[in-house]
């Protein structure tokens, strides 16, 4: 392996980017690509689909045989919102690979006993927000109810294009936080990209069963990048 | 989010790697590359050896991690890549062989 091929795939994991060593197996040569770079021709469709579904394997092009490792950012969960909700959805998405922080201002929801076992933070998604990025491996759903929590956390969201961004709330609440949104410098087309209301329409009801819900259609939209238009799936 | 939470740098072969060649050490790193049936560490599972035979993580449970340790210190020395292949397939493959019963391919190579 090239020195300057495992400096750089480290910098990429360090940085939460998505990258492919592919190697030659022919003669050991090897590159670095990144999500976003051609590649022409078969080699190319191999690549976009190691990107896609996170799966390393070999591929015959160019009459060579080529070995793609796929290095793709563990996917998370970003909850806004110490709530009822949370509770189910915390250890719920953890089991299913999605590793859950939770913001929340209001010490008196955001406390260990009710999380115990979870990245909580009871501060202001500004402040948190502001130290630790979103980025594109990221799922975030806001389930305040409360404006003054919730938009900043959602157009950052937007903004940081994670792969999933869910809000709770009613048709009618979400047509006024829509007009907010706007207000805030969020495009149509960002906002289109929300789900709203959250989840899955399976029906859900109680608070666990809604998390349910949330968790399914986060993992639709993570196994499904690249495979739609934005804001296809409402 | 602190992203010390989803890369764990103290038990990450490559991260490692990338250590023990800043430290001046001469280094292997074996990749799966392919596996059928039952194996135990999914392609693109890393194992990285120093020219002592001190390694990190893992090509299957335990199973031929000694037999690719001593391999990839001969991968050092010669520079050459190898293509290993491990399964149950006799009595001297069980020697090395992997008990599960599946069958994997490891491509070891020399870092630089």
């Amino acid at each position: 392996m090239d020195p300057y091929a495992l400096k750089t795939l480290n910098a990429e994991r360090r940085a939460r980017r998505a990258a492919i060593l592919v190697t030659d197996l022919g003669d050991g040569r090897d590159r670095i690509v990144r999500e976003g770079d051609q590649v022409a021709g078969d080699l190319g469709t191999a690549i976009a689909k190691a990107f896609r579904t996170g799966n390393s394997g070999s591929v015959e092009a160019e009459g060579r045989t080529f070995f793609l490792n796929a290095h793709l950012p563990q996917p998370r969960l970003v909850v806004i919102g110490a709530v009822h909700i949370s509770q189910a959805l915390a250890p719920m998405a953890k089991i299913a690979g999605y590793p859950v922080e939770i913001i929340d201002p209001r010490t008196a929801f955001a406390t260990p006993d009710r999380f115990p076992d979870v990245a909580l933070h009871a501060e202001w998604p500004e402040d948190v927000l502001s130290r630790q990025p979103l980025d594109g491996y990221t799922a975030l759903a806001a389930v305040t109810h409360d404006p003054k929590i919730d938009d900043f956390a959602l157009k950052a969201a937007l903004d940081a294009n994670c792969f999933y961004v869910g809000a709770l709330g009613s048709r009618k609440t979400h047509a006024k936080r829509v007009e907010r949104l706007l207000a805030l410098g969020a495009t149509a087309d960002q906002i289109a990209c929300i789900h709203a209301p959250i989840g899955l329409d399976i029906g859900a009801a109680s608070p666990a069963e809604i998390a349910v819900a949330i968790l399914a259609q986060t993992v639709h939209a993570f196994r499904s990048r690249g495979l739609e238009s934005k804001g296809a799936v409402a | 989010m602190d992203n010390s939470i989803y890369l764990d740098e103290a038990r990450d072969p490559l991260i490692i790697a990338e250590g023990w060649m800043k430290d001046g050490k001469d280094v292997a790193i074996a990749t799966v590359v392919d596996t059928w049936g039952s194996a135990p560490r999914p392609v693109g599972s890393h194992l990285v050896i120093d020219a002592d035979g001190n390694f990190h993580g893992s090509v299957s449970g335990g199973c031929v991690e000694g037999a690719v340790v001593t391999e990839a210190v001969d991968v050092i020395d010669s520079g050459k890549a190898k293509m290993l292949e491990f399964g149950v397939a006799d009595e001297t493959a069980w020697q090395v062989g992997l008990s599960c019963g599946g069958r994997i391919k490891v491509y070891v190579e020399r870092l630089g």
